[in-house]
């Protein structure tokens, strides 16, 4: 079995990429076309085991009386509950923009400014934590981006520290951002390449 | 033709450099977070605690397929080496995809230490959907599961900063890594030791996935030095108002 699936999972990695590098070939892109379509269908099948998964874990918790269980009762109370509502009412319907508009993005927002909060804590924590040389240049390079990026009261940027902010922008920080998107970039190719030739096997084999 | 030029050249090499780590295996340089993560994986089978495996909330269909693949790599062996422990790993994701392969890998790792039938599905979970769903749900992991360590490798945003912070309130250690730049910043202000860039790539060669892992290495610097070389030439080039 082991062997099968390593076997079909090559098979369509090679497949697809025959679909991308020959596209003259006959056929190639039909098969590519119709093995990304399986893909899309077999995403959208996934998306409902997570969904089961993310109800068994909680009920989980709930029969076991685990610390926190209300919070995956209340969970799972209003996913049933806005599931059924989006089945029966139409797209677009008041009460589901509501619920989207309502509850999901303020929750997302107010996360997001716990986050500013808890990094603006870590960046504090920083020095204490590792005070080299790196940490240094980091904080100062925070520091003087945000001090160029702020607006003084009247209405206007800090004159010396925005041209300084922009600089590192487009100079310093976009120089190593490249550079550590090359490194990013050949590390997930020698990825693929060690999954397209069975070494490494994410779909469950030995 | 350049890009099957680059495919096959880095598919000859890996073949050709797995084949030589398999006679005379090398040594790695030191990296402290993947010290620190080989330690974790000994210390939470002898402490009796447990490791929470995070791998991101990227898909497989895109172009952060490539970290969430690294961190599945890294996940098959952490399983294997600790599901023998009182406190199995628990792995999450925040992508549907991303989590059923999560359980079928944890499973594997189980397969492969011989203790199949310890292996319980819901320690493989899709904690949310998005990056903010996933990290909301995932915080809870570190405060209720008695967790020595949280690994995070994979695609982690801004929103890794509340996972982070959850760790810190626990006096849980985080070793991270992510594809993404503002989860590598975040990474790097907020946890002991940070992997950066293809750091995230190397964690299988550090906790002995074999000699394809260490080959990738090698390729990797081999395919480093050739980019660093040719923006040399181009920028040489350039100059002399050749091109």
């Amino acid at each position: 079995m082991r062997v099968l699936t390593a076997i079909i999972a090559i098979a369509v990695g090679v497949l697809v990429l025959l679909g991308y590098f020959f596209p003259a070939l006959p056929y190639v892109q039909d098969i590519q076309a119709l093995l990304l379509n399986w893909a899309m269908l077999m995403i959208a099948a996934a998306a409902i085991v997570g969904v089961l998964n993310l109800v068994f874990v909680h009920a989980d918790k709930i029969r076991r009386r685990e610390k926190g269980n209300l919070y995956s009762a209340i969970l799972i109370i209003f996913l049933f509950g806005t599931f059924l509502l989006g089945l029966i009412l139409p797209p677009g319907h008041e009460i589901m923009r509501l619920i989207l508009n309502g509850v999901i993005f303020p929750v997302e927002a107010a996360l997001m400014g716990i986050l500013t909060i808890t990094l603006l804590y870590a960046a504090v924590r920083l020095l204490r934590r590792r005070a080299d040389f790196t940490t240094i240049v980091f904080l100062v390079t925070a520091a003087l981006v945000l001090f160029g990026s702020a607006t003084l009261p009247f209405g206007e940027n800090i004159p010396v520290f925005s041209g300084l902010a922009t600089w590192i922008r487009e100079v310093l920080a976009a120089g190593g951002a490249r550079g550590i998107l090359i490194g990013v970039s050949l590390g997930t190719l020698l990825t693929g390449l060690r999954v397209l030739f069975g070494i490494d096997r994410p779909y469950g084999g030995n | 033709m350049i890009e099957l030029g680059i495919l096959g050249v880095s598919a000859f090499l890996l073949l050709i450099i797995t084949v030589w780590k398999r006679r005379s295996p090398s040594v790695v340089r030191e990296l402290p977070a993947l010290v620190r993560l080989y330690r974790a994986i000994g210390l939470s089978v002898e402490d009796g605690t447990r490791l929470h495996i995070s791998l991101g909330h990227g898909g497989l269909l895109n172009a952060r397929g490539g970290s969430a693949l690294a961190g599945l790599a890294a996940l098959r062996l952490i399983s294997e080496r600790t599901s023998v422990s009182d406190q199995p790993p628990v792995a999450s994701a925040g992508d549907p995809t991303l989590g059923l392969l999560t359980q079928d890998t944890l499973q594997a790792g189980y397969q492969a230490a011989g203790v199949e039938e310890l292996y319980v599905p819901t320690s493989g979970r899709v904690t949310g959907f998005g990056p903010f769903g996933f990290a909301a749900g995932a915080m809870p992991i570190t405060s209720n599961e008695n967790i020595s360590a949280n690994i995070l490798l994979g695609h982690f945003g801004a929103e890794v900063g509340l996972l982070t912070e959850a760790s810190e309130r626990e006096n849980v250690t985080v070793i991270g890594a992510s594809d993404d730049l503002a989860g590598q910043s975040i990474l790097f202000a907020s946890s002991q030791d940070s992997l950066i860039g293809e750091e995230l790539f190397a964690s299988g060669a550090y906790i002995g996935a074999g000699p394809s892992h260490m080959a990738s290495l090698t390729v990797q610097d081999v395919l480093r030095w050739v980019i660093v070389l040719v923006l040399f030439a181009g920028a040489f080039l350039k100059f002399a108002g050749m091109i």
